[in-house]
């Protein structure tokens, strides 16, 4: 039967196929075939040149026993930590205040929002102007006449990294709000007058029974803050420079200056495959999951 | 000449097999409703008339021809869907005209055509709105606009009034029976709506499981329907499924609760039926409309029993009793039943079917 | 009105002035760092340097911007940001364009065209908006050398294009799959073929998806550094890195309104995108939480 086909409709069978494979190639060369060859970079001795030979797990022992590279882990920790509870946090109460039938409601929206339309190079600039001690947030609040209060983070080693956090946060606090107040909507308003008629008021209705829906929500929101959080670069840059020292290194600047400042590609290669793997056990299962719903739905 | 065979036609998608050797063939002008529930196979067997499935085996002919395996483009075959299908960012006029475009008609013959369906089915001061304009009733008559521009051999009706409220569904049925009549088209409808097929079909084929159950003119399936399970599907409230014991003279004997047991005979059975059913369990098939009060000197088997529950729906009252142990439900006048009374019921011996108890096919 | 109700009332009313209140305090502080931006870049530098932040200039001038649009040096040229600027809309707008126009088709080809795999060939692509990019410049840089490609605006076109085929197409994907496929039967029915039903019919319908994508496409590559800042140097860097060089100069005393003033040339384009279409801004950034 199947062998009375003309060729016109073999052809038209396959073009949808065909239409679509250039991406493909693309797609598995551009991420899968190049992450392969990082891998293999990250097992050779490569310094300035890719040198294609052999020596196992070496570059690994060595960034691991970098204490800049440690430092780079220890901060991307504590960033991760703090990015993601202050984020979700103010995120989800921007979002809960939003959803009280507030006036200009959308101007608002906009206004959380507008600092994930920037470069983080355009925040990172910003913000180490607000910060700078000698001109910026501490002179201002010493010109109001509260003269001892300090306010020099971003000079000082040890607090800079949270110089990072407070830029990051407000930069991207609307995405986690936009992604919080689509959940909300999503939700029956009958459950909270259901809820308002046995009697609870609103905070704990908020609190016991509709932020415990919004699980969904609090899932994406997590892996792709976690997501930015591993990836950022730019706005470590831009805001500190990986400075003071190397007090705000993140593995992202770690990576960027071993293969391209320190002539030490294998190191750099085993830096990115390290982050891969970080963003790797995050994300697979996350989409593995959500794909998987998906076709529950259909 | 539009006729259309499906010869042994099985589907399958791996080793899930969803239509098993079905054989359906019907005439110029003939209306074909595939009927059953959800599940049965018969959108899949519609799409595959259509181009829109591959055939796993056996053949579908449209007017003689071989279809298998040429595009839907090439089978000469127009389709209305369940969700209409209208193309969301084309007015009305460009919706019907599309296909003809594709085919690169004249327009001259293109504005023609548009006139004479949107004519025909009233929808002329709607050709230059777009779908998202329309009523759920309106979208149904553009789609089925854009069908009749094609003169097709064959038009396909994909459960075409599911989408519609109730009483639309009632104006736009008319509508398509009238269209039919009109235009003498051979039709394919898809539905899990019996009254639809009764209403509009000339052929009921009704499907469960990928198998044909039963085919033939719609005032057949529901007086003698093959088995227990078409007996079921058509008409509403259902047929009543009765166990009862059949002596050898044909009386049908069913137990009542706390009562004597009715005896009914005189039921319609070849000899041979007789002789094999004799002494045996049978099932004894009642539509409700086929019981009423008894009436003294009557000569109907009667019997007698207790309402359960009693249902007015305004032209008659439907009555729920106890009937060898299963639940029966008669359709009787208006308050001519009350519940927890006791009640004579007659019962029109000419229209009970029987059943095989094992097999729940009919016997003749 | 009895005391109860009185009670109530004013609860709700306490209710609702803190949360105004709070919405207001942060939105100021959402709106600080733009303000600051923009009244540094109007005043002089003497008047910075004297110790005015937040307040409005004594005077204003368009100095700083005249700077750091025509005149900034950015390593040894002093041409300013417009070079950069106008770099970063040549990469920009064919890789947008192009990345869009590749994601329209392979949405339309992984709902309506299904074929054994296709979910398989989904998730492959899927996983590219997740990519830490880090993992793929060394390889990339070295295509790019090969290809004669290395500091290049097409080198940055197509490295750009290939990374934001997996969004695009993730858009259209859950986009298209939402068109009953009813749509594209009876198209077939009419006798439409695959590009026939793609530019016809599904194309006319996915026009807010292919906004939401052009606009996600070109903020996301407008303010790229990685990439600008891997494989490009000089003159043919995008606007974001040249931004950062200007930023980072140490010598002399720094120039405050200089820098914000080319962080706002820098922040423009994508500020007036964001302005035009928030909403579909909005919807492109949502629908990184895969289905949308």
């Amino acid at each position: 039967m199947r062998s009375t086909l003309s060729l016109k409709d073999r052809f038209s069978r396959w073009l949808p196929r065909l239409v679509l494979s250039p991406s493909l190639v693309a797609i598995i060369v551009g991420v899968y075939l190049f992450i392969a060859w990082t891998g293999w970079i990250s097992l050779s001795s490569s310094k300035m040149v890719p040198k294609y030979d052999f020596v196992g797990l070496e570059q690994y022992i060595r960034l691991w026993s970098t204490p800049r590279w440690e430092t780079a882990v220890a901060n991307l920790f504590v960033f991760t930590v703090l990015f993601l509870a202050i984020t979700i946090a103010i995120g989800l109460l921007i979002a809960i205040l939003l959803d009280q039938q507030i006036r200009a409601e959308g101007f608002l929206r906009a206004v959380y929002l507008y600092p994930m339309a920037l470069s983080f190079i355009v925040t990172g600039t910003a913000w180490k102007w607000i910060l700078n001690p000698d001109l910026g947030v501490e002179k201002v609040v010493n010109d109001l006449g509260w003269t001892g209060f300090v306010f020099d983070w971003i000079t000082r080693p040890e607090y800079a990294i949270y110089c990072v956090v407070i830029a990051a946060v407000w930069q991207s606090t609307g995405f986690a709000m936009a992604i919080f107040l689509a959940g909300l909507r999503g939700i029956d308003t009958s459950i909270i007058k259901a809820a308002q008629i046995e009697g609870a008021s609103l905070p704990r209705i908020y609190l016991n029974i509709i932020v415990p829906m919004l699980r969904p929500a609090f899932l994406s929101v997590i892996v792709l803050l976690s997501y930015i959080s591993i990836k950022s670069f730019d706005l470590v840059l831009a805001l500190t420079g990986g400075g003071p020292g190397n007090s705000t290194e993140m593995p992202s600047t770690f990576m960027f200056s071993a293969t391209f400042r320190r002539n030490q590609m294998g190191v750099g290669a085993a830096s990115a495959m390290m982050m891969l793997m970080t963003v790797a056990a995050i994300i697979i299962p996350y989409l593995y999951s959500e794909l998987k719903e998906a076709r529950n739905e259909h | 000449m539009s006729t259309l065979e499906i010869d042994r036609v099985r589907k399958a998608y791996g080793n899930l097999e969803v239509l098993k050797e079905v054989s359906i063939s019907i005439g110029t002008g003939d209306f074909l409703v595939l009927l059953g529930p959800s599940g049965c196979g018969k959108s899949t067997l519609l799409n595959m008339i259509a181009g829109l499935e591959t055939v796993t085996g056996g053949e579908i002919r449209i007017a003689g021809r071989t279809v298998n395996d040429l595009s839907p483009k090439d089978r000469d075959i127009a389709m209305v869907f369940q969700s209409y299908a209208l193309y969301p960012t084309m007015t009305v006029r460009q919706n019907i005209e599309f296909g003809m475009k594709i085919r690169k008609v004249a327009q001259a013959d293109r504005d023609k055509a548009v006139k004479t369906a949107s004519d025909l089915l009233q929808i002329t001061h709607l050709l230059d709105r777009k779908p998202s304009q329309l009523s759920g009733g309106q979208r149904q008559r553009v789609a089925m606009g854009r069908a009749i521009v094609r003169e097709p051999k064959l038009f396909l009706f994909d459960e075409p009034l599911s989408n519609l409220d109730a009483k639309l569904r009632v104006d736009m049925r008319t509508e398509i029976k009238r269209l039919h009549a009109r235009l003498g088209t051979t039709i394919v409808y898809v539905t899990h709506d019996q009254i639809e097929a009764m209403t509009l079909a000339t052929r009921v084929a009704v499907m469960k499981d990928g198998v044909v159950q039963q085919l033939d003119e719609p005032q057949a399936v529901y007086d003698r329907p093959a088995n227990v399970y078409v007996a079921r599907f058509v008409g509403s409230p259902a047929m009543n499924i009765v166990p009862a014991l059949l002596e050898a003279d044909g009386t049908a004997v069913i137990e009542i609760a706390r009562r004597p047991a009715a005896r009914i005979g005189g039921i319609a059975l070849s000899a041979d039926a007789l002789r094999r059913y004799a002494g045996k369990k049978v099932l004894v098939g009642i539509r409700p409309e086929n019981f009423s009060i008894a009436s003294t000197g009557s000569t109907a088997p009667s019997l007698t029993i207790d309402f359960d529950v009693v249902e007015p729906t305004g032209p008659d009252t439907l009555a729920v009793f106890q009937l060898g142990g299963v639940e029966v439900t008669a359709r009787l006048p208006p308050r001519q039943a009350h519940a927890g009374r006791e009640a004579g019921l007659a019962v029109d011996t000419s229209k009970i079917v029987l059943f095989d108890s094992e097999t729940e096919t009919r016997i003749d | 009105m009895s005391t109860e109700a009185r009670s109530a009332r004013r609860a709700h009313q306490f209710g609702r002035l803190f949360i105004y209140g709070s919405l207001i305090a942060l939105a100021i502080f959402y709106l600080m760092p733009l303000w600051v931006m923009i009244v540094t870049s109007l005043k002089s530098l003497d008047e910075i340097y004297s110790g005015s932040f937040i307040g409005l200039p004594q005077a204003i001038t368009f100095e700083a911007w005249e700077k750091a649009w025509g005149q900034a040096c950015i390593g040894t040229a002093c041409d300013g940001l417009r070079p950069y600027f106008v770099n970063s809309l040549l990469m920009v707008i064919p890789a947008v364009a192009l990345s869009t126009a590749i994601g329209a088709i392979n949405g339309y080809i992984l709902t309506k065209w299904r074929f054994p795999g296709a979910n398989f060939v989904f998730g492959l692509m899927l996983f590219g908006c997740f990519l830490p990019f880090q993992a793929v410049i060394l390889p990339m840089a070295q295509l790019l050398g090969s290809l004669r490609l290395s500091g290049t605006i097409p080198g940055l076109v197509l490295v750009h294009t290939v990374y934001g085929i997996s969004f695009t197409t993730l858009f259209f994907r859950n986009y298209f799959i939402t068109i009953p496929d009813e749509l594209t039967r009876a198209a077939q029915i009419d006798g439409a073929g695959f590009f026939r039903i793609f530019f016809s019919v599904m194309l006319p319908a996915a026009l807010p998806i292919i906004v939401v994508s052009c606009i996600w496409q070109f903020t996301q590559i407008w303010n790229d550094f990685l990439f600008g800042v891997s494989f490009t140097a000089g003159q043919s860097s995008p606007i974001t890195v040249a931004l950062n060089n200007i930023v980072n100069v140490t010598m002399g005393r720094k120039q405050y309104n200089v820098d914000m003033a080319a962080a706002m040339i820098a922040a423009i384009p994508t500020l007036v995108v964001y302005i035009v279409a928030g909403r579909y801004f909005v919807r492109g950034l949502t629908a990184g939480a895969v289905k949308g």
